[in-house]
């Protein structure tokens, strides 16, 4: 087990290595996009002042802010900064990046973890009667349903959503991630969860087709294999060989594509939540890029890039711990 | 009843055809195999041999009724006297009727070897199965393993004991020897030797036809899906002389050490299946009458032939 453990660490390394040059990538590509483009953070921070600002005082709040240095050193200084922790502030809500980061990544991981657990069970309960019924009227019927589905664009299925549930039924509230005028202290687990409903709703509907589709043809690969040849020929009946050999073998790979579904999942929760005004991360990057809010921005990005770095380590520390090939590679 | 001579499969007039989708012509069907004929009996091996591609595998999976949903079978499949209808099918696989199949692929990857010897049935054989691992000198541990840390000859054993732990009265083992040494095949056809005198009823699936005439008691040649002819294995180590079919004649001609000599043509491919006997393109013999109809199944010297010209 020590030996074992030892020998993972230059390959963890390696792996750590490689995530802090991509983050870094990243940063450097989001910085140099926000310098080339006619942003102006200066003029952005004078308007949210809501005063008039002389142009000696302006060129002063220029020098303080550094916007005259070159943007190498800039960059250094930004880097610096968010090494100790320090994102900056930002200049549409005031208060530090970090903070606003924080508060709203919670909201956001809620919406993103109810809409992931939910594609990823329709996704991989249809995928396999699909992939059961292949060709048959069933896989059929929900392979056109998919394909239908994933070609839906987010925004318009949760507006649809909206008007149904939310307007006309009134099943739902109509946005917000906590009924208007309680105390934040006061929102009940039931309440929060009535808010949530409709977003995750649309978010995994969009995202669970894909899911069902990987696994109808992981399904359909593993049920013309050699293997389940064997096992009919042995006498295993179908619900047998889903159970036996089926379920074990598809398995992997969907948790796989599950954990490697961040980067997804995060860009249809911008959406999702600017449709429903949800307070989470989605809306304050849309909000901060159409107000130009740059630490915030930047801050985001660097967050998010992040989050889809954890869903693909997970992804493949799950396939070296699950599968006994690749473990005993590792050995 | 007489076990001795009562025969353990009986296949007649055994048709096996692909419903193929083509886009020019609609639907067509492919015909695999054509009007076989094969029987075997307790205690016997039973060689079908032939050229890769003439369908012998496809074989295996009707007697087991596992074809693909797009095969239709005709004829007749008997198995200790009475007809194997598809029902019957569903019931002996695994019990009474065991595949051997031909490499470690066909074993699931993700599970451990215990596991899938074992089966899906229950009570579990396990005891059974550790004692069978002891005789066919399987290490202890091979029970925890997965496929993939198998070395050839043990997942050779692995599958030959699946069959074994059934306790199926039929085997039948497909393409068991590619890939082997020498030493590795002969190993493999022993175990095979041994079940068939345990009263077992083997169907050895191979193209290696010299292993084949060694081990096996009787051998049917498998020419374009169908047998054309069927003999004790004593004639084809005979030579020539005593072969019926010019097909088998050919093919003991063209065996390394008895000259190396080909034959012009190649095996007509299923869906361009000459209208009489299969083989009058190729053959020296061949009449009007060969190229009308196909020939009847003929016995000759205690074998069966497919031929009006065979002696």
């Amino acid at each position: 087990m020590f030996q074992w453990f030892i020998r993972l660490v230059p390959r963890g390394l390696r792996y750590g290595l490689k995530v802090i040059s991509l983050l870094l990538a990243v940063s450097i590509i989001a910085f140099a996009l926000v310098c080339a483009s006619p942003i102006d953070p200066v003029q952005q921070y004078i308007l949210g002042l809501g005063t008039a600002v002389s142009p000696e005082r302006r060129a002063a709040i220029e020098e303080y802010w550094g916007v005259n240095d070159p943007p190498v050193e800039r960059y250094l200084n930004w880097l610096g900064n968010l090494l100790r922790g320090d994102l900056g502030e930002s200049a549409l809500y005031r208060r530090p990046v970090a903070e606003i980061i924080s508060q709203r990544f919670a909201n956001s991981l809620a919406l993103m973890i109810c809409a992931w657990v939910l594609s990823g069970v329709i996704g991989f309960a249809l995928g396999c009667v699909m992939g059961v019924f292949r060709d048959r009227w069933p896989d059929k019927l929900l392979k056109k349903i998919c394909y239908l589905l994933s070609s839906v664009p987010t925004f318009w299925l949760g507006l649809v959503l909206l008007l149904v549930f939310a307007v006309t039924l009134g099943w739902f509230p109509v946005g917000f991630s906590s009924p208007i005028g309680v105390l934040e202290a006061d929102v009940t687990f039931w309440q929060r969860l009535h808010h949530l409903a409709l977003p995750a709703i649309t978010l995994s509907i969009v995202s669970f087709p894909g899911i069902a589709l990987h696994t109808r043809q992981k399904l359909v690969d593993v049920l013309s294999s050699e293997y389940v040849l064997f096992a009919r020929a042995r006498g295993e009946g179908t619900w047998t060989i889903l159970r036996r050999h089926g379920l074990r073998n598809i398995l992997l790979p969907a948790l796989t594509l599950q954990f490697s579904s961040f980067a997804e999942l995060f860009g249809g929760s911008v959406l999702a939540e600017n449709v429903f005004s949800y307070p989470g991360l989605g809306s304050a990057v849309s909000a901060a890029g159409l107000n130009s809010d740059v630490p915030l921005l930047l801050g985001i990005t660097v967050f998010s890039a992040l989050f889809v770095c954890v869903g693909n380590t997970i992804a493949n520390l799950l396939y070296g711990i699950v599968d006994p090939r690749i473990r005993e590679v590792s050995q | 009843m007489e076990a001795k001579n009562e025969s353990l499969l009986e296949i007649h007039d055994l048709s096996v055809a692909f419903r193929m989708y083509d886009q020019v012509l609609g639907q067509k069907d492919l015909q695999v195999i054509s009007d076989l004929h094969l029987t075997v009996r307790p205690g016997e091996v039973v060689a079908v041999a032939g050229s890769s591609g003439s369908g012998k595998s496809l074989l295996a999976s009707a007697i087991l009724g596992i074809l693909p949903g797009n095969a239709t079978v005709k004829g007749h499949l008997h198995y200790q006297g009475q007809e194997l209808t598809p029902a019957r099918q569903a019931a002996l696989r695994g019990t009474e009727i065991a595949l051997v199949p031909q490499s470690v692929a066909y074993l699931d990857p993700l599970m451990k070897i215990g596991a899938q010897a074992d089966g899906h049935r229950r009570p579990k054989p396990t005891e059974k199965r550790r004692e069978l691992f002891r005789r066919l000198s399987l290490p202890e541990k091979t029970g925890k393993l997965y496929p993939f840390q198998l070395s050839g000859g043990m997942a050779r054993r692995v599958l030959v004991s699946t069959a074994l732990i059934s306790g199926a009265r039929l085997i039948i083992a497909d393409e068991p020897t590619p890939g082997m040494s020498l030493d590795q095949a002969l190993e493999a056809l022993k175990l095979f030797r041994q079940m068939a005198d345990q009263g077992k009823g083997v169907v050895l699936i191979t193209h290696d036809i010299d292993l084949a005439f060694a081990f096996a008691d009787r051998v049917a040649v498998f020419y374009a899906g169908t047998t054309v002819e069927t003999a004790p294995a004593a004639d084809f180590r005979a030579g020539p002389e005593a072969l019926r079919h010019p097909y088998s004649r050919a093919l003991w001609r063209a065996l390394p050490q008895n000259g190396f000599q080909p034959i012009d043509g190649f095996q007509p491919y299923a869906g361009a299946l000459p209208g009489g006997c299969l083989f009058a393109p190729r053959c020296p013999y061949k009449t009007a009458q060969c190229e009308q109809s196909p020939p009847p199944v003929r016995e000759i010297r205690g074998g069966e032939v497919r031929c009006y010209h065979g002696a």
